[in-house]
Formats: structure tokens, C-alpha cells, sequence
């Protein structure tokens, strides 16, 4: 069986994408609706983290450092100029896709199992990250003209 | 000097009380007797009373109400009767200025013109029309908001334009869009005429709009007066009339309305039918407003239960109902999510579109609703949907142009963002029209600052010289009210015209004048290769009638007016067309909503995100023509009073002036009743801090400092308050504009920012 490794996979891309969010919130004072905006969604997914921790205890230990591999890569290039913003915002939106298509997957596995309890959690956890995707996208078309085309 | 009251003694006047038909007043002042008098309406706050106005050998020598008006009948307030002065005073601008040298110097109009062209132009060819960004007001009129929205959107191009109705009366629209898919207020002021309760939220509506109140006042006094509800923490000219007063702590409207809705779902208090016929979300509603007891809400926001209950009783029991809201709730936390709990209160038990039942998510300005109507801020002409290929289309047939000229592909640049791209500088010319933002910003030090950038080409066009015209790199002087004809439409839908009384002083323009002057120096042409505006419009009247066009078939439908229909009688009421040719009382008397996918101006928004809904995804909820039910959980503010900065700030208006007090400043009778900032702190925090009234207080926060002579009293401990209105202009001998406080932040669906709380503290500078 290998749901644990998906709940694993889970939980460290929901930590990494909690951790990416308070990233992009501290580096974006000049940015109040970012800053905002990424504490609040930075706090969902910590909070999902922890929703997450009893389904680790109840189907085991098996961990997977993928995701914060995938962090270490999307953040990694040095970003100056305004251009850092769209770039933040584009990472931060790969990393929610990491998160999204784990939920699908376990999803799946919890009606195959029967399991009402990650179904429940599943329900809650995942309509939010669809709030978070679609608020990233809305932000990085309302930055990405002016960004591409006119600044500097 | 000639008056019928004094209105500085006595704010409101005599009471005349009644139900039913509100008796005429006319109230007058004038310096002489005039030779004339020229139809118009008051532009100092977004009531629009009917008004007339006195000519005596081409100078305006006095003011009186119009009794034919059906918004005021005849009444005036204080700043209607003694602002018109400012029109003579000595200070106007009369000549365009251009910044040599570092020094504003006098120019010929064709001088200033031609640099703003070169200028235009250059950045147009290196940076594309991004680069370009306009900053209005809501003190033009609507030919003038429609000629700079076509300039801007189909001449240019550009996505950056918007107002100071951004920090006024955003989250009225964005309330209105979010319940019943369009702006427009449902009800009508005749309403207040038979009912039976009243709830003001957040609306200091006696200081703001004195002559609503004086109608509210006549009720009070005549036979079976309303119940009034009084929402706000501060003991205002407003609450000390209220039958009760919930002074909640600021920035907790959200769990107070939850509290009420919860209650008067309790009780059984809602109309079921109509939930059920004319809106979705009510399950939704109920579930998120069900653990807000009493007891909660009062542990959160200091209302106790028990006023908490009367409140919901009237609230619950009344069969009808006008609701306003404002500054309160729309400066605050979670501003449009605690402004659609208004909505709910009416749609929950059925209180709208008949007589005696409206809401009023109340705008400041007097032309704020054209400005949102025209398209001179983040919307689109005649409440279109940027996000509804159809409503573009529409426009561009309307301007023949292409469909992609105009900017629609994401929403359309707030003010903040707009500031935002100014201080990176990727707008590199901001053009700012008669607003003085240097004193209504938040945080004025970050404003000035990018104001003040060497990259950035500011025009300003005002009729007075203000701390932002200081700033600029082209002045342009401006006429002002009295001095052009145009119209404009007030809170309640009601359309005035305003004649041309005098000639304006010196050189100045009207704005109309300026911006088609602009349009026809830059070539703007359609696609055709006519000239954009000027083919077809020569006077502000073509610009109407042109309106009228773009109008039709919206909800703001003004097809049935002109200006011979404006002339002569009462103001009247949008949509006003073939169906309805004297106008329409109430919106939604049929409980359709402007919901439907494809008449809608808005999808909605995710209100804790503020994430626009796509049309693909609206499509699986179109309610076609349901109002929705919504709702968010409670926020705490992002700043609040800690070990370091004690206090919560609050700022709002005096009675006697309007905005920077560019206008009502000059007014002597003005000046004097309220003639410097002050901060007004309770009796315990006065002891606290060692403070006794008149002392001057230094009040510090994050952002700045500000020194006001103290007030001690009507507040609550915790909080103090400061007037917005007061900068630098005619006093700048210590900082004293409130905004140097304030933060850099906003409601993430209105885009509103939040002058309403910061954390300070305060010390006594000198005894
Ligand atoms: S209530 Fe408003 S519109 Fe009426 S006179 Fe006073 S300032 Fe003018």
C-alpha cells in the first residue's frame, strides 16, 4: 500500500507551500495586498499541515522530501527588479499544483477506503487550496502586463 | 448678507414634524440680492440637494433650495449655504503653471497642453499606454467623467484609471455588485417619508448629509417616528438620537451584523417565501452567522447582549425598513463583507422595493455615482462587465473602435495599485483632476514621496492651489461648479443639471474643455480615422447625449432624460427611458436582481481572497436574476494597539467642511465653526496620559506624527479620533494631517484602504 507515501508527499508540500507563503509575504512589505493576502493563505495551509498529521500517525511514517526539493529549486534563482514579484507569485502557483494533485490522489484512495474522516478532511482542505490557486492566478494576470511590458 | 437661518448655530433649523409628505423649507443666503437665479444642485457631499443659484452682475452672490426638489424640498445644510464662496475667492487658479527649473512658473495654455502631449506621446511610443495612469475625483460631472473614460480607455488605452471614490465609496459599489450584480441603490430618500425603522451603520449621516437627517428629524418629531438603530463607536450627532446605539470596538462590524442576522433568523423574524423565491445562499448564511450569540459578540466587541437583542428586535419586526451605511464600514475591516450583511438584513426578511424599505450603501461625493457610472475609475461605461466579451463589444461599437483598445483583460488598476506602479515607476505620467490627494492618501509620507519622484511627470488640474498642485510638473487651472453646465447624479439615482451660472476666472477650463482638448491634440481617432470625440461632440450637451446612447438597456438607464427634462423642475431618478419616463422609485420591486450572467456589471468575488469569479465559473451559479446571500467569518485588523502603540485611531468629518476643505476652507462662516484639527479622546485616557482639553497632544504611529489640540469626551477609552480634513495648505506650522498615520493597506474585494483604525500613541507636547 502506498497511501502513506502520498500522505506524506501531502503533508511536506502543504508545509513547503506554508512556508513559501510567509517566504513571498515577507519579501513583498511594499506589497500590502501581497503581504496580506500570503500571510492569510500561509496560515490555510499550515493549518491543513496539521489536519493532515493524524492521517501521517494512523497510516504510517513513510516520509518523502520531494516537495522541499521542489521549493529549494523554485526559489533558488537570485531575483531583484519587478520582475520578483511575478516570479514569487509563479513559484508559489507551482507549488499549489504539488498540493492540489495530492489531494486528488488521496482523494481516491479515501473513497476507496472508506475513510469518512480523510474524505472530511479532504472536502475542507482542498476547496481552499482551490481558493489559493485561483487567487494566484488572478493576481499574477493582474501583474503580468505591466510587468512584461512596461517595467524596467 | 441676507439668510433665511443661521445654519452654524443651528446645523439642521426648525423641525417640522411629520409622516407622509415632508414639508417645504426654502432655506437662503445671500451677499446681495441676485439678478438671477440659475438652476443647479449642491456638489459638497453625495446628498445633491436641489439648489439655485443667486447672480448678480456675473458673480455669484448666494445660494437658496430648490422646493421643488424631491431630494431636499428646499432645504439646505451648512456647507450648501456658505460654501459657494469659494467660486470669488482670491486664491483661484487662473493661468496653467509649468515646472522650470524646479519652480511652478505661469505658461500659456498652449505651452501646457503641448508638453503634456509631447509627453504623452513619448511614453507612449517607448512604454506603451501602461505607462500612463489618471487619477480623478468624485467632484466632475458625468460629460466630463464619459469624455476623460473614452480618453482614457479607447484613446489611450490604458487600464490605469481610477479616483479618490476608491477611498470613499468603493465597497458602496462593490456591496451593491456583490448582493444584486449591479451598482444602483434600490430604494428611494421618500422612503424615510413612512418608515418604520431606520438603521445607520457606520453613517454619521447628521454631520455628513445634514439634510437627509433633517428629514429623519422631522420624523422623529411627527406622528408615529421611526425606531432608530445606531451603529458606531463614537457618540455621535447621529446615536444621540438613536432609540438604541451599539458602539461596538473597532473594526468588529462583521461579528455585530452576524450577531443581528443570527438573532432575527432565531426568532423566526425572516421571510421565508421571499428567500426562497428571490435569492440563493441562505443555508450558507445561516450556518456562518449561527455561532455568533449574543454573548460572543459581546465578548468580542464590547455590544453588550442585551442591546444586542433590542436592536435585533426592531431590526426583526419592523415591516419597513431604510438601511445606510458608510465610511464605518467601508474604511474598516472587511469592508465589503460587512457591508453586504446590510443587504442580507433586507433580502432575509423581504425589505426591498416597496415603499418605505431601501438601503443606501451610501457614497461621500456628490459625483461619486458618475464616476463609477462613467467609467472613469475601475469600471466600465453604463455598469458593464470587463470580464463579458459582449459588454466590450458593446462599448467599442459604441466608440468604433477595435474591441482590444480597450483594456479589459484583467480588472481594471485600483488606485492603490495605481500609486504602486508610480513609486516603481512603471507609470511614468500620473494626471491627476480635482482631488488633492497630499492630504486624503493614507500615509502621506509614502504619497509625497512618490509625488515628489524625479521620473514621474505629474499633471494636476484643480481650481485651487492645494499641497499636490506644489508637487506637480503641469498645473492646469480648472472652472469649477457655476461656472459649467453639466449633470450629475446623486446617492439615491437622482439626476440634477447644473447651469453654467458665471464665466470662470481668468484663464481657467472646464475639465470637459480639457480633457477633449486633450483627446483632439493627441489625434485620437476611431477606426474609421474620425477624430474620437470631437467628430460628434461640440458642448457638454452632445457628451450627454451620447451618454444617454451608452446607457441604454443598462441598469443606469438614462435615455428618457435630457437636458430640456432636467430643466425647470425636480431632479429625477435613473433608470428613467420609455418604460419609466419620469424615473423609477425603487429598483427590484419585481425581486429580479441584475443577476442574470449576461446583464450582470460583476461575477462576484471570493470575499475573503477578493479573487474575481470567472464567467465560466459564474455560469454553474447563475442565479439569473436571484440576489445572493454572503457572508465571511470575523477577521481581527491587521494592526492593533499593543505595549508599544496603545491606542486605536479612528478619523471621520466635522460638519462644516468637506474633504481637504479646498472649497469649504474659504468660506469665512467655515472656517470659524471648525477652524483647526483637534483629537478627542476619553476622560480616562485624558487622566491616563495627563491631558486636559486644549493641551496639544503629539499623536505618533508606525507611519508618522501628527500634533492636535485635545477634546476630551464622547468617546470611548481605548479610542481617539481625528477629522481628515485638515493639511497644510493654509496652516503649516506642525503636522496635522491625520493621514500621516494611517495605513498602506485595503479591503481585498472594494480595494478600499482602511483609514478607520491604527495603532498610536499619544504624550502631551506643551501645557
Ligand atoms: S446636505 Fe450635502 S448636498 Fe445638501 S446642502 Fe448639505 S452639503 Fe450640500
Amino acid at each position: 500500500m502506498h497511501l502513506p507515501y502520498y500522505i506524506g508527499l501531502l503533508e511536506n508540500s502543504e508545509k513547503q507551500l506554508a512556508e513559501a507563503f510567509e517566504y513571498v509575504a515577507n519579501h513583498h512589505h511594499d506589497e500590502p495586498d501581497i503581504e496580506q493576502m500570503c500571510q492569510k493563505l500561509s496560515a490555510w495551509s499550515r493549518e491543513h499541515h496539521g489536519k493532515v498529521q493524524r492521517f501521517v500517525e494512523k497510516y504510517s511514517e513513510e516520509k518523502s522530501n520531494e516537495p522541499s526539493k521542489l521549493k529549494r529549486d523554485l526559489f533558488a534563482e537570485k531575483r531583484h527588479s519587478s520582475l520578483t514579484l511575478l516570479r514569487d507569485l509563479h513559484d508559489l502557483w507551482l507549488l499549489t499544483q504539488e498540493v492540489q494533485l495530492c489531494w486528488v490522489v488521496i482523494q481516491q484512495a479515501a473513497l476507496g477506503l472508506r475513510d469518512e474522516d480523510l474524505k472530511a478532511c479532504y472536502t475542507f482542505c482542498s476547496a481552499r487550496t482551490k481558493r489559493q490557486v485561483e487567487w494566484l492566478l488572478s493576481r499574477i494576470k493582474q501583474a503580468a502586463p505591466q510587468t512584461l511590458l512596461v517595467a524596467e | 448678507m441676507n439668510q433665511t437661518r443661521d445654519s452654524i448655530q443651528d446645523i439642521w433649523g426648525p423641525r417640522f414634524g411629520y409622516e407622509g409628505q415632508w414639508p417645504v423649507r426654502v432655506d437662503e443666503r445671500v451677499e446681495e440680492d441676485p439678478d438671477h437665479w440659475v438652476q443647479s444642485a449642491c456638489v459638497l457631499c453625495s446628498n445633491g440637494c436641489g439648489m439655485d443659484i443667486g447672480v448678480k452682475e456675473g458673480r455669484i452672490v448666494g445660494v437658496r433650495g430648490r422646493a421643488v426638489d424631491s431630494v431636499n424640498h428646499g432645504r439646505l445644510g451648512p456647507k450648501g449655504l456658505n460654501g459657494w464662496v469659494a467660486n470669488n475667492s482670491p486664491d483661484r487658479l487662473t493661468k496653467p503653471l509649468i515646472r522650470r527649473n524646479g519652480q511652478l512658473e505661469e505658461a500659456t495654455w498652449d505651452e501646457a497642453m503641448d508638453l503634456i502631449v509631447r509627453k504623452s506621446k513619448e511614453l507612449l511610443e517607448k512604454h506603451t499606454s501602461s505607462s500612463i495612469g489618471f487619477y480623478t475625483s468624485g467632484q466632475l460631472f458625468l460629460e466630463e467623467y464619459y469624455a476623460l473614460g473614452i480618453v482614457g480607455k479607447a484613446g489611450l488605452g490604458t487600464p490605469h484609471m481610477d479616483g479618490n471614490t476608491r477611498l470613499c465609496t468603493a465597497t458602496a459599489a462593490a456591496a451593491l455588485k456583490e448582493s444584486f450584480g449591479s451598482d444602483g441603490q434600490p430604494g428611494s430618500y421618500s422612503d424615510l417619508d413612512t418608515t418604520e425603522a431606520i438603521l445607520h451603520v457606520g453613517h454619521n449621516i447628521a454631520s455628513q448629509q445634514t439634510v437627509l437627517w433633517m428629514r429623519v428629524l422631522d420624523r422623529l418629531a411627527g406622528p408615529n417616528p421611526p425606531k432608530l438603530v445606531v451603529i458606531d463607536p463614537r457618540a455621535t450627532y447621529t446615536a444621540e438620537k438613536a432609540t438604541v446605539h451599539l458602539a461596538p470596538r473597532v473594526g468588529t462590524n462583521v461579528p455585530v451584523m452576524n450577531g443581528l442576522l443570527r438573532l432575527i433568523i432565531e426568532a423566526g423574524n425572516i421571510n421565508q417565501e421571499y428567500i426562497d423565491a428571490h435569492t440563493v445562499g441562505f443555508e450558507e448564511l445561516k450556518q456562518l452567522v449561527a455561532k455568533w450569540t449574543p454573548e460572543r459578540v459581546e465578548q468580542l466587541t464590547g455590544v453588550p447582549a442585551a442591546k444586542l437583542r433590542e436592536a435585533a428586535h426592531i431590526l426583526g419586526t419592523c415591516n419597513t425598513l431604510v438601511s445606510t451605511a458608510l465610511q464605518g464600514v467601508y474604511q474598516s475591516m472587511q469592508a465589503t463583507a460587512a457591508a453586504v450583511q446590510v443587504n442580507n438584513l433586507h433580502l432575509l426578511r423581504g425589505l426591498i422595493g416597496h415603499d418605505g424599505s431601501g438601503i443606501y450603501q451610501m457614497n461621500g461625493q456628490p459625483t461619486a455615482q458618475n464616476t463609477r457610472e462613467c467609467g472613469a475609475d475601475g469600471d466600465l461605461p453604463g455598469f458593464r462587465n470587463w470580464g463579458n466579451e459582449q459588454h466590450i463589444q458593446e462599448l467599442a461599437d459604441l466608440w468604433n473602435v477595435h474591441p482590444d483598445q480597450i483594456p479589459h483583460w484583467a480588472p481594471p488598476t485600483h488606485a492603490m495599485q495605481i500609486w504602486r506602479y508610480c513609486e516603481q515607476g512603471s507609470i511614468k505620467m500620473l494626471w491627476i483632476s480635482a482631488t488633492n490627494p497630499l492630504v486624503s492618501m493614507p500615509d502621506l509620507d509614502r504619497a509625497r514621496k512618490i509625488l515628489a519622484k524625479e521620473d514621474l511627470f505629474v499633471v494636476v488640474q484643480d481650481a485651487f492651489p492645494t499641497e499636490t498642485t506644489a508637487l506637480a510638473d503641469v498645473v492646469l487651472p480648472a472652472a469649477i461648479w457655476g461656472e459649467k453646465t453639466g449633470c450629475f447624479t446623486n446617492v439615491g439615482r437622482t439626476v440634477h443639471i447644473s447651469h453654467k451660472a458665471v464665466d470662470p476666472p481668468g484663464e481657467a477650463r472646464s475639465d470637459f474643455d480639457i480633457f477633449v482638448e486633450y483627446s483632439r491634440r493627441m489625434d485620437f481617432r476611431d477606426k474609421d480615422g474620425n477624430p474620437l470625440l470631437t467628430s460628434t461632440w461640440q458642448t457638454t450637451e452632445d457628451a450627454f447625449n451620447a451618454w444617454r446612447e451608452c446607457t441604454r438597456g443598462r441598469p443606469c438607464d438614462y435615455t428618457g432624460l435630457s437636458y430640456a427634462k432636467l430643466t425647470g423642475d425636480s431632479g429625477i431618478q435613473w433608470p428613467c427611458n420609455e418604460q419609466y419616463p419620469d424615473g423609477k422609485k425603487h429598483l427590484y420591486a419585481d425581486g429580479v436582481f441584475s443577476t442574470n450572467i449576461d446583464y450582470c456589471e460583476d461575477y462576484g468575488h471570493d470575499l475573503e481572497t477578493g479573487t474575481p469569479r470567472s464567467k465560466d465559473d459564474y455560469k454553474l451559479i447563475d442565479p439569473k436574476g436571484k440576489a445572493f446571500l454572503k457572508g465571511i467569518d470575523y477577521e481581527p485588523p491587521h494592526e492593533e494597539p499593543d505595549a508599544q502603540y496603545p491606542l486605536w485611531l479612528t478619523t471621520g468629518r466635522v460638519v462644516f467642511h468637506f474633504h481637504t476643505r479646498t472649497k469649504t476652507g474659504r468660506s469665512r462662516e467655515l472656517h470659524k465653526a471648525a477652524p483647526d484639527g483637534y483629537v478627542q479622546l476619553s476622560t480616562e485616557d485624558a487622566a491616563r496620559f495627563g491631558i486636559v482639553e486644549g493641551d496639544m497632544v503629539e499623536v505618533e504611529s508606525r507611519r508618522g506624527k501628527v500634533q492636535e489640540p485635545a477634546r476630551i469626551g464622547d468617546i470611548e477609552p481605548g479610542l481617539i479620533f481625528v477629522p481628515f480634513h485638515y493639511g497644510y495648505w493654509d496652516q503649516d506650522d506642525r503636522p496635522r494631517a491625520v493621514n500621516e498615520l494611517t495605513l498602506t493597506e485595503w479591503d481585498p474585494v472594494s480595494k478600499q484602504p482602511h483609514f478607520k483604525y491604527a495603532a498610536v500613541r499619544i504624550r502631551k507636547v506643551n501645557a
